[in-house]
This record gives C-alpha cells, structure tokens and sequence, in this order.
C-alpha cells in the first residue's frame, strides 16, 4: 500500500507514507491552515457566546484560491439570462449567503486540515522515517476534504485547466528548471492519493 | 436526504428585518442547486460526494457527474430555498463549485 490508501476493517483506510511524503502532507496542511486563517476565538475577557453569533464577511476574498474555496452562492457561470436577476441583486443575494455561511465553512475546513496534521503527528516513524498512516472513518472523511481543498488551492495557484492536454507549455511538461515543477509535482501526487482514498472509501 | 423534495412555501427564519428585501416573488417556483465544472476535482470524488452527500446511488451519482464535466454543470438537487442553501453550503463544505437559483424552465 505504499503511496496509495487502501480499505479497513471497519470503514477506516491505511497508506504507507515515507519520511519526505510525511513531511510534504504536514507542510502542505500547515500552509492551508494559514491561509484559511485562524478561528474566531474570543480575545481575553470577550464574550465567547458572541463568537457565535459573529457575522461572516459579505465579500469575495480577494485571494483566488480563497475565493475557489469560498465561492459565490448565487450567479456562477451562464446566470444572468437564466435567473432573469441582475448582476447587482445576486451579488447581494450571495453577501447575505456569505454572511451566514463562510464562518462555519472556514471552520469546518480548519478542522479538516487539523486533523491532517494531528493525525501525521502521531505517527510512530520506523527507522527509515516511513510509517503507515492508519485513519479511522471520520479521519478518512477529513482528509478527503482536506486533500481536495489542497488541490484546489495548488491548482488555483498553478492555473490548472481543463485546456492543458500535455502539449507545449503544458503543466505536465514543464522543464526540471521551471520553478513551478516541484508543486506541479505535489498537484499530481495529492491527486493520486486523494484517488485512492475514494476508492477505498467507495461503498 | 435521498429524494428530490416538493417546493414548500418559503419561510425565513432569520432574525433580520432586513431579509424581507430578499422575499421571493414566487414561492412555487422550485430552486434548484446547480453543480459547475472546474478542471481540479477529480471525477471519482464528485461522484463520491453526490452519493455521500445526497445518498444518491452510484449510476445516478456518476450520471450527474458527466453532465457536470461535459455539459458544464448540472442540477443535483430541488426544492425550497432554505433547502437549496443548506446543499450549497455543504457541496462548498466538501469543495464542489456550486450554486442556487430559481427554476424557470
């Protein structure tokens, strides 16, 4: 099972991860927690209830990786003739969505992203620095999230689109010199993974 | 979870007045979530999470899935708005591109 996950006993899955492939996961989950952001834990002598009735943004973020993660809910591709709304009407439709929402949705992602690197942390490396990674079914659910919210955010970064066939200029043929060629690299090796983890999660 | 549910009156509950501005001219017009394309997610996980998610069996679930990745988007589910917001917000939750709009066809 090295380097693909594989089913259970009981809903969980288990990979054989080597000591680089452990450390790549834990940095590239550190880095997605960053940009997410922290929670909304109440400062020193702050009400912690009022946490909970805080109200979200009501823009976009301006990062586009960000804003691949938390899309508009309203409006999307083709939608103007379709809704017969205007532009106007449903950018406010999705700040009032936003509002209520992307708290939650941010938390939700934070704590998938946790469990990533709480679950990698716990591992008892061998001698070789390899461990397997064994995941119970809610862990498995973290991490699938957790792994598609990393490529989308690699992807967003790297322009992935559904244009790029392998050609010239291609991603996937970029020259060992190119700087984006080691997160080219992570991009496909997340989706492998991520592959295998449906797979084995497949009822 | 598992069915498509029949448009109900729409009833807002939140606490702000301001809301009333949102009112939906007409309530028996179903709202639909419509899932995009987009080059990233794989076509394994979208098929996973529309049977996860709305318990779908698989041939309908890959169905979907197709229409998505071919046609550009599909619609997953119908019903009232509230509904409808609670899908997007989850199919955003798991990193689908989706949204909601009114069904007039």
């Amino acid at each position: 099972m090295a380097g693909h996950f594989e089913a259970t006993p009981g809903g969980g899955a288990a990979v054989a991860l080597d000591e680089v492939e452990i450390s790549i996961l834990r940095s590239l989950a550190v880095q997605l927690l960053e940009l997410i952001g922290p929670g909304d834990t109440p400062a020193d002598g702050e009400d912690p209830l009022a946490a909970l009735f805080a109200e979200g943004p009501s823009k976009p973020p301006t990062d586009p990786a960000l804003a691949r993660l938390f899309p508009d809910a309203y409006g999307g591709p083709g939608s103007p003739a379709e809704g017969g709304k205007p532009q106007e009407e449903l950018r406010e439709l999705s700040s009032e969505f936003r509002r209520f929402t992307e708290n939650d949705l941010r938390s939700g992602k934070r704590d998938d992203a946790v469990t990533v690197v709480r679950t990698l942390d716990a591992l008892s490396p061998a001698g070789d620095g390899g461990a397997v990674l064994t995941l119970t079914g809610d862990e498995c659910h973290s991490w699938l999230r957790s792994l598609n919210d990393l490529r989308l955010t690699i992807g967003t970064r790297l322009e992935v689109s559904d244009e790029d066939e392998g050609g010239e200029g291609s991603l996937y043929r970029l020259p060992d010199t190119d700087p984006r060629k080691p997160m080219v690299m992570a991009y496909l090796w997340l989706g492998a993974l991520q592959e295998t983890l449906v797979e084995a999660l497949m009822p | 979870m598992g069915q498509v549910s029949v448009a109900t009156p729409l009833e807002i509950e939140r606490p702000d007045a301001a809301e009333e501005a949102f009112a939906v001219p007409e309530p028996d017009v179903p709202w639909v979530t419509l899932v995009h394309n987009d080059p990233v997610n794989l076509m394994s996980y979208v098929t996973y999470v529309f049977q996860a998610y709305f318990g779908y069996p698989k041939d309908k679930a890959h169905r979907l899935m197709m229409d998505v990745h071919q046609k550009g988007r599909a619609v997953v589910s119908s019903g009232s708005r509230e509904e409808m917001e609670r899908d997007v917000q989850a199919m955003h939750g798991y990193g689908l591109w989706a949204t909601l709009t009114q069904d007039r066809n």
